[in-house]
């Protein structure tokens, strides 16, 4: 079980360091392209070899990590601090009007296909990673509530918040005083998971060309560029996809691996 | 009688083709499919690639060489002042549904397309017509308003072929034409099937059928070819896999040209663009070749101003804006931008566009430019570059024949306003005499280049991959058709 | 039971119904002017004008709105912009192959996952689970995009066995729509059955701790028995919900494998409909999938409700 947890939390990890690194550093400029020297192969220069503009492969991907675990993370983010709050008000209010609404709402959202919505709202408001970063974090906004509602509805019945609300505690201080921190746990796993989610999503939403724009790099849109060189220089294609494949597998061990280590009887969400 | 000799050709043409066995149907993909089947009704040059000359034919017509020949008008007489056309129609022409062509049908198409409400894309091309006059059942007669040296060359359009009224209600999605192909059916999202009009008035096409299939994906359309799903794609769009058709022994490349000019747009109007200083300063930062190399690997001729390099009255003016990155940088310091500015390039979707794009803007970087690039769809960039002009750079293929005259157009999304071209532009359309229209054009190219509107960067190749058996595919686009009425299997 | 299907069902038409606003709300803003788009970059103003007029752009909003609703109630999905013929026959049309599509992708997704998930359960702890369980993790991990371009590489373009993609229709013959269906199918559902085979596996080992099982186990039933009698049986129920959720995702998920593969499916169709900017098409098959995923949803809740009597006060 600690297998688990130490290879996701060191493929996360490289990959965190790798974004963090490229803000200072990276192997080659990707800004300045070098047509001469496109496609080469890996070698001792370009150890992941170069792209069809000879940009260095390897210093694309540290780029593109930045550009995914920032949407990415944002994303979750979005979620999160609008989710939760409303799964515990919901919660806290449970069978009144404003709970019935909160699952409605969810509903809805879960209702509407999001790779649609996703390429509506790029359409809409133009491509790029701020609104793929939008157009993701609304799909998990659903996700964190229903999740906070259902784990804070089980809190209320504890004899811990009947004491609290026998002693006078208002709803949202006993959601947020005593609630929350006990849930945090659960956030956190899901949280993970959501984040491995959107790394895809950015993905794909790359992929189609709605993501972040160049000269931004973004894994995505490197897969997108190399369609049609994979059988010409397969490495060009290989390469984002595999990033792409150890930085989602890293951070659902990590998750896997967080939740039998938190609680073993969690449940979690797999939306 | 007629029934009788069309049994006799099609026995002839049953034996023969038994005897050769010779295959005679065809599937050909091309990128973009067309958004309705009226070419007379709509802009989408997917319109043409698929009907004209297969199915809808016109007064004259494009030969695969840019020439223009007599399509269904047999022979014309023009008058001295060059007002008059007197169109001498072939008789027994009928359309696919077995109605006759006449000149009822021929003055029906022209002023429908000149019409208010008309929705013809290229109504200028009408818009010189003052009357259209039915002599005989053979012969229309044409008054403009005044002289056109082009209309001829104007009347080959895909604009401008000739429909019938009988048909006309449907033509969008049932088109009958007189071509020598007629319409079977479109599978929206996927097909369109005709086969042989065995009741044509010139000669049969060597092929029964055909199918046209729409692939837009680059790796959909490699994957196509080399799983031999289609025996030919015309406008290749990946010029990266070329070479891999070239070395295998079942298919054939042909890259010819195109009328399309592909030039970096420069908004005239918007600063610091309105500085011809600053403009020049573009031009030089430009490397053409990295861009031919980088975004069309190798495909595509550099050009100096906006005309066609295979074309005879083209002059090369590439040395007014060779790529000298120093230079640009001291002339965006001498128009008082030393340290550079920012801007917007606007990039539709084909991946000249994209790619060229992505290889411009860094180029720009490095002498202190900085272009964002937005990447747009079409739909986007006619709404923000074309009508709203809000942009400071764009890529953007005119693939119009002989379209210089756009330059006329202080509107047009560029912007260039210079009377002295303009008045260039309204003598060469008077002007008849191909030597006096040689010296017009000449002057032209020059004024635009060395006012650098543009940034001229390369013509368009297009690249058809085929089955080696492939006889008759066209090499060059002097409009845009996929002309199979000469196409044949060798095999 | 049926108080609780009224209510579902009270609750799903005013779902249909705010979706329906949003939807109309939403697309209503986009920014682009089809006629512009339709007639081209060197079109005149009157022409782009009198094609504004015959597409109804004139009218105010709120008619508009009430003529979609009501046209889709009678089945009238309006013309297509850009190809000029009723956008409920090209609805049709596309229909049957993103269905099947979707369809096949659940069956094998399923066929791989079932099997997979309940070896990895009756395997616990040992090497078998730990097997089923990397491959699993390494299925969710792959974007099924990635995945499609090896696949075509591999067994397309240099093995032949099957065509790069494209759909000969389903007049040419069932194998052959099945089998260009094939290579998209297994795209799809590669990383659904991982996830399925997850879920089978958690929810099975969820339903062998259960009291039921051990009074099984009690009454002398074997270790393999207890889990094909019972434990199975229960657990299906998280699994179905699951599945049920998963055909709505793959429905309309399989836009991007359409585009690798060129089908002419609901994806690509959404796709093309909103490059092009026509409006009614993006908002017909929008307001399609929203309302098959709507109506899946309450058929599940029923579903679910009928088997476990305890969900049916949860209104």
């Amino acid at each position: 079980m600690k297998r688990g947890l130490i290879l996701g939390a060191v493929l996360t990890l490289m990959f965190v360091a790798a974004a963090l690194v490229s803000f200072v550093w990276t192997p080659f400029d990707i800004e300045s392209l070098d047509i001469p020297n496109k496609l080469h192969a890996p070698n001792a220069k370009n150890i992941l070899g170069t792209d069809h503009f000879g940009r260095d492969i390897l210093s694309m991907i540290m780029m593109g990590a930045r550009t995914s675990i920032a949407v990415a993370l944002l994303a979750v983010g979005i979620g999160m601090c609008i989710g939760m709050p409303l799964g515990l008000w919901a919660a806290a209010r449970r069978g009144a009007f404003i709970d019935e609404f909160i699952m409605r709402g969810n509903d809805l959202i879960f209702a509407f296909p999001s790779l649609v919505i996703a390429i509506l709202i790029t359409a809409v408001f133009g491509a790029g990673a701020v609104n793929a970063i939008i157009a993701i974090g609304i799909f998990n906004i659903p996700v964190f509530a229903r999740l906070t509602r259902g784990a804070a509805l089980s809190l209320w019945e504890r004899d811990f918040i009947l004491a609290a609300r026998v002693s006078g505690k208002s709803s949202f201080r006993i959601s947020y005083e005593h609630i929350l921190p006990n849930i945090a746990n659960l956030m956190i796993v899901q949280g993970t998971i959501q984040f491995s989610l959107g790394i895809l999503a950015e993905a794909a939403l790359s992929y189609i060309g709605l993501g972040a724009q160049p000269p931004t790099a973004s894994w995505g849109r490197m897969l997108a560029d190399a369609q049609t060189l994979v059988s010409l220089a397969p490495h060009v294609a290989l390469m984002p996809g595999m990033a792409i494949v150890l930085m989602v597998l890293g951070l659902n061990l990590l998750g896997d691996g967080l939740r039998d280590w938190l609680d073993p009887r969690m449940r979690v969400a797999r939306t | 009688m007629k029934t009788f000799q069309t049994l006799i050709g099609a026995s002839a043409i049953a034996l023969t083709a038994g005897i050769a066995s010779a295959q005679s149907d065809i599937t050909v993909a091309i990128q973009l499919e067309p958004p309705n089947l009226d070419p007379t009704g709509g802009a989408a040059q997917a319109i043409d690639s698929v009907l004209y000359s297969n199915v809808f034919e016109g007064l004259t017509r494009f030969m695969a060489d840019g020439s223009v020949v007599a399509g269904l008008a047999e022979s014309w007489d023009i008058s001295e002042d060059g007002l008059t056309y007197t169109f001498n129609l072939r008789s027994g022409v009928t359309f696919h549904d077995g109605t006759l062509m006449d000149a009822d049908d021929v003055k029906f198409s022209l002023d429908r397309a000149r019409a208010e409400d008309s929705t013809n894309a290229q109504k200028a091309l009408f818009a010189g017509i003052s009357d259209v006059t039915v002599t005989d059942p053979q012969t229309v007669t044409v008054t403009l308003s005044e002289p056109n040296g082009s209309f001829l060359f104007n009347m080959a359009w895909g604009d401008a072929v000739i429909v019938a009224p009988e048909s006309i209600a449907d033509i969008a999605s049932n088109p009958i034409g007189t071509g020598a192909f007629k319409f079977d059916d479109w599978v929206q999202g996927d097909r369109i099937e005709m086969s042989r009009n065995d009741a044509y008035w010139g000669a049969v096409p060597a092929l029964e059928s055909a199918t046209f299939r729409f692939i837009s994906d680059p790796t959909a359309a490699f994957a196509a070819v080399m799983a031999e799903d289609v025996d030919a794609f015309v406008g290749f769009p990946a010029p990266e896999n070329l070479p891999q058709f070239e070395a295998d022994p079942r298919f054939q490349v042909l890259t010819g040209n195109t009328e399309g000019e592909t030039i970096l747009s420069i908004n005239n109007k918007m600063p610091p663009f309105d500085n011809v200083m600053v403009r020049k300063a573009v031009a030089h930062a430009i490397d053409r070749q990295a861009i031919i190399d980088g975004a069309m690997f190798g495909y595509g001729t550099p050009i100096g101003t906006h005309f066609a390099p295979h074309n005879p009255d083209y002059v090369d003016l590439i040395s007014n804006s060779q790529y000298d990155p120093e230079l640009a940088k001291k002339l965006l310091a001498e128009a008082g931008f030393a340290d550079g500015f920012t801007t917007t390039l606007k990039l539709p979707p084909p991946s000249y566009a994209r790619r060229g794009g992505e290889i411009i803007a860094s180029q720009l970087r490095e002498v202190g430019i900085t272009a964002e690039i937005s990447n747009l769809e079409w739909a986007q960039w006619l709404e923000e570059v074309f009508k709203a002009k809000d942009f400071g750079l764009s890529i953007v293929s005119h693939t119009e024949p002989m379209d210089i005259g756009i330059y006329a157009n202080p509107d047009y999304y560029f912007q260039y306003d210079n009377p002295k071209f303009q008045e260039l532009m309204e003598t060469l359309t008077a002007t008849t005499d191909p030597a006096g229209r040689s010296a017009i054009l000449a002057e032209a190219q020059e004024i635009i280049s060395l006012d650098y509107v543009n940034g001229y960067l390369f013509e368009l190749a297009i690249s058809t991959v085929a089955k080696a058996e492939l006889n008759g595919l066209w090499l060059n686009q002097p409009t845009a058709a996929v002309d199979l009425t000469g196409v044949s299997w060798s095999n | 039971m049926i108080r609780y299907a009224l209510s579902r069902l009270i609750s799903l038409t005013l779902s249909l119904i705010v979706a329906s606003m949003v939807i109309f709300a939403v697309i209503e803003v986009i920014p682009g002017d089809p006629a512009s788009f339709m007639l081209g970059v060197n079109a005149r103003e009157d022409t782009l004008a009198a094609l504004r007029a015959e597409m109804g752009l004139d009218q105010p909003l709120h008619v508009r709105y009430v003529d979609w609703v009501w046209g889709m109630l009678r089945g009238d999905f309006g013309n297509s912009w850009t190809y000029k013929t009723p956008v409920a026959d090209m609805i049709a049309d596309r229909v049957w192959v993103s269905l099947p599509l979707a369809l096949y992708a659940l069956i094998l997704s399923t066929l791989l996952a079932f099997p997979a998930g309940i070896y990895a359960a009756s395997r616990r702890g040992r090497i078998g689970d730990t097997a089923v369980m990397s491959a699993t993790q390494l299925g969710v991990a792959i974007p099924n995009f990635w995945f499609a371009m090896i696949m075509v590489l591999i067994f397309a373009i240099n093995l032949r066995w099957f065509s790069a993609g494209g759909f000969p229709g389903w007049d040419r013959g069932f194998w052959g729509g099945m089998k260009a269906l094939t290579l998209p199918a297994i795209s799809l559902a590669l990383p659904q059955a991982a996830i399925l085979a997850r879920v089978m596996r958690s929810s099975l080992l969820d339903m062998l701790g259960e009291d039921f099982i051990r009074t099984a186990r009690a009454k002398g039933l074997s270790k393999r028995q207890a889990l094909w009698r019972h434990a199975v049986r229960n657990a299906l129920i998280p699994v179905l919900t699951i599945i049920g959720l998963q055909f709505s995702f793959l429905l309309a998920g399989g836009i991007i494998i359409e585009q690798v593969f060129f089908l002419p499916g609901l994806g690509r169709l959404i796709f093309q409909a909103i490059s092009a900017r026509d409006l009614i098409v993006v908002e017909s098959v929008v307001m399609l999938l929203v309302f098959v995923v709507i109506v899946v949803n309450f058929a599940v809740d029923l579903a679910y409700a009928a088997v476990d009597p305890r969900l049916r006060t949860q209104a």
